[in-house]
């Protein structure tokens, strides 16, 4: 734990720099296996279903369906405190993978599951310059 | 077999340490055992908030003053506990400890902010997928319950029953932490922590030490109504992060009961007293209903009309479990085992289960990652 980070933004390692790259260039990054063809996410250097190594990298659709979501009203540390209340979400994307996200706008003001969102990035920010990832409702017709 | 069972005073303790509160419990539970610190040959801890180290065991021996042949550290969150029963269990089965000595403690409240222990717990989380998104362990223990009441019908009043069950129980124990009664209505109007669970549906930030023998059958004292047998354990893990869970709705809580209760030879409906672990309210409802004692969906109505006091069909978590006795990181699961001991003892006084002959421990850590069961008997 250390209080002097004023920023809670995601460090890259070897394992997950493609995946943050990609989310700065506005491409949401997964990998598939080169052998049993699974999808997964988060990043890391053998395929968990299979134990293969080196997964290849996918840009997905940024389209999924929000599995479960909650709002926070109790920050984990002084980061967030103003930012407070805030929806995240679990979203299983089309592709497979689930992760974790902020829902933002509609989405977050009536959030339910089964709402189908896409994914977007914030700004890149941070000496990483880390573009978080977050939710919206689907566009129609996309 | 079960020789020493026993835990410190619990709640706010100023000038508590996290090492003194081992030794304290430790002795305590020596003595309940009629044993020496010489008798001890093994010795297992786990972690802590106040004084982490790499090596928590040998600090621990090394301030208590023992020299034992076999020490391990376990770090397993809220499982912790009854994986360090399962290994003692397993070392003097394999005749390899006589007298295995479990001991847990910390003084997460009055040794850190409440904001420092929020944020500690936070670290759960994944460092790059989960923790950047501003998620505390409420939370993700909120995604869990917001899938599960929309999969079974729980509803906010049923996640209340089982805060309202474990206060009722502490309020029968003048060791438990909180002690004034609550209702549902005054779970309903907490202040929401991460929606769906607010404030009442969360356990509590405490100080405290638990510790167990555990010895060989003939090290175990003579008096027959002292004497508590491992009949059965198990364990499963399915994931450490949420994003990586198989399932919202179905743990692994399911199978490391199972083959607990497989290797005890019982079904979950001959248990006779329960102590399950609490973290949230959710965890322990969907803990009572995956392990088998309720069908799913059946575990809140069943509480809300008293199924888990004592008298009900359950009688769970009776000393106040995590959210109304205690909860001092490892130590909170081996509070969990401790009462089970007493209530196979007949020695929980005013929340003694009647004739309590079988008795079932879980513990879960993680988001319901790690989850650990075990079956205890009188002998």
């Amino acid at each position: 734990m250390d209080d002097a980070l004023p920023t809670s933004l995601p460090v890259p390692n070897a394992d997950t720099a493609p995946f943050w790259a990609g989310c700065g260039q506005g491409e949401l990054r997964v990998q598939r296996c080169r052998t049993c063809g699974h999808a997964q996410f988060p990043p890391r250097a053998f395929c968990a279903r299979c134990q293969a190594s080196a997964p290849s990298w996918e840009a997905a659709s940024r389209r999924g369906r929000v599995v479960s979501h909650t709002r926070v009203h109790r920050a984990p540390s002084p980061a967030f405190k103003a930012e407070i209340p805030y929806v995240v979400a679990l979203v299983d994307l089309e592709e497979g993978p689930r992760m974790m996200v902020r829902l933002h706008g509609e989405a977050a003001a009536a959030s339910e599951i089964g709402t189908q969102v896409e994914i977007r990035f914030e700004a890149p920010a941070g000496p990483h310059g880390i573009a978080m990832p977050y939710a919206v409702l689907a566009s129609s017709g996309s | 077999m079960v020789t020493g069972a026993a835990d410190t005073a619990v709640g706010e303790l100023p000038g508590s340490s996290c090492m003194g509160l081992h030794a304290e419990a430790a002795s305590l539970a020596l003595a309940d055992a009629g044993l020496q610190a010489s008798d001890i040959d093994g010795v297992l801890c786990a972690y802590s908030f106040t004084e982490p180290h790499l090596m928590l065991s040998s600090v621990f021996c090394e301030y208590f003053g023992v020299q034992p042949s076999y020490s391990a550290a376990i770090q397993a969150g809220g499982a912790s506990g009854c994986i360090m029963m399962m290994q003692a269990a397993a070392l003097v089965e394999a005749g390899m400890c006589r007298n295995v000595l479990v001991v847990a403690g910390d003084n997460r409240l009055s040794g850190l902010t409440r904001d420092k222990a929020v944020a500690a717990l936070a670290e759960v989380g994944h460092p790059q997928f989960e923790r950047p998104f501003g998620v505390t362990i409420p939370a993700l223990y909120a995604l869990v319950a917001q899938a599960y009441m929309r999969e079974y019908g729980t509803t906010s009043e049923h996640l209340a029953a089982m805060a309202v069950a474990s206060r009722t129980q502490a309020v029968r124990n003048p060791k438990a932490h909180m002690q004034k009664p609550i209702a549902v209505a005054d779970v309903l109007a907490s202040r929401f922590i991460a929606e769906p669970l607010r404030l009442l549906d969360c356990c509590l930030i405490s100080d405290g030490g638990a510790a167990l023998v555990v010895s060989a059958p003939d090290v175990a004292r003579d008096s027959r109504t002292r004497r508590v047998t491992i009949l059965g354990t198990g364990q499963k893990n399915t994931h450490e992060h949420l994003i990586s869970a198989p399932s919202l709705v179905d743990f692994g809580c399911r199978d490391s009961a199972a083959q607990a209760f497989g290797r005890a030879g019982v079904t979950p409906a001959d248990i006779d007293v329960a102590e399950i672990y609490d973290s949230f309210t959710i965890t322990l409802l969907v803990e009572l209903e995956s392990i088998g004692f309720f069908q799913k969906g059946e575990a809140g109505p069943a509480a809300l009309a008293g199924a888990l006091d004592l008298g009900g069909r359950l009688p769970c978590n009776t000393h106040g479990g995590l959210m109304s006795y205690a909860h001092s990181g490892a130590a909170g699961g081996l509070f969990h085992v401790i009462e089970a001991v007493r209530q196979l003892r007949r020695e929980a006084e005013a929340r003694q289960v009647p004739e309590a002959a079988l008795a079932f421990v879980h513990g879960d850590g993680g988001i319901l990652s790690a989850h650990c069961s075990l079956v205890l008997g009188r002998d």
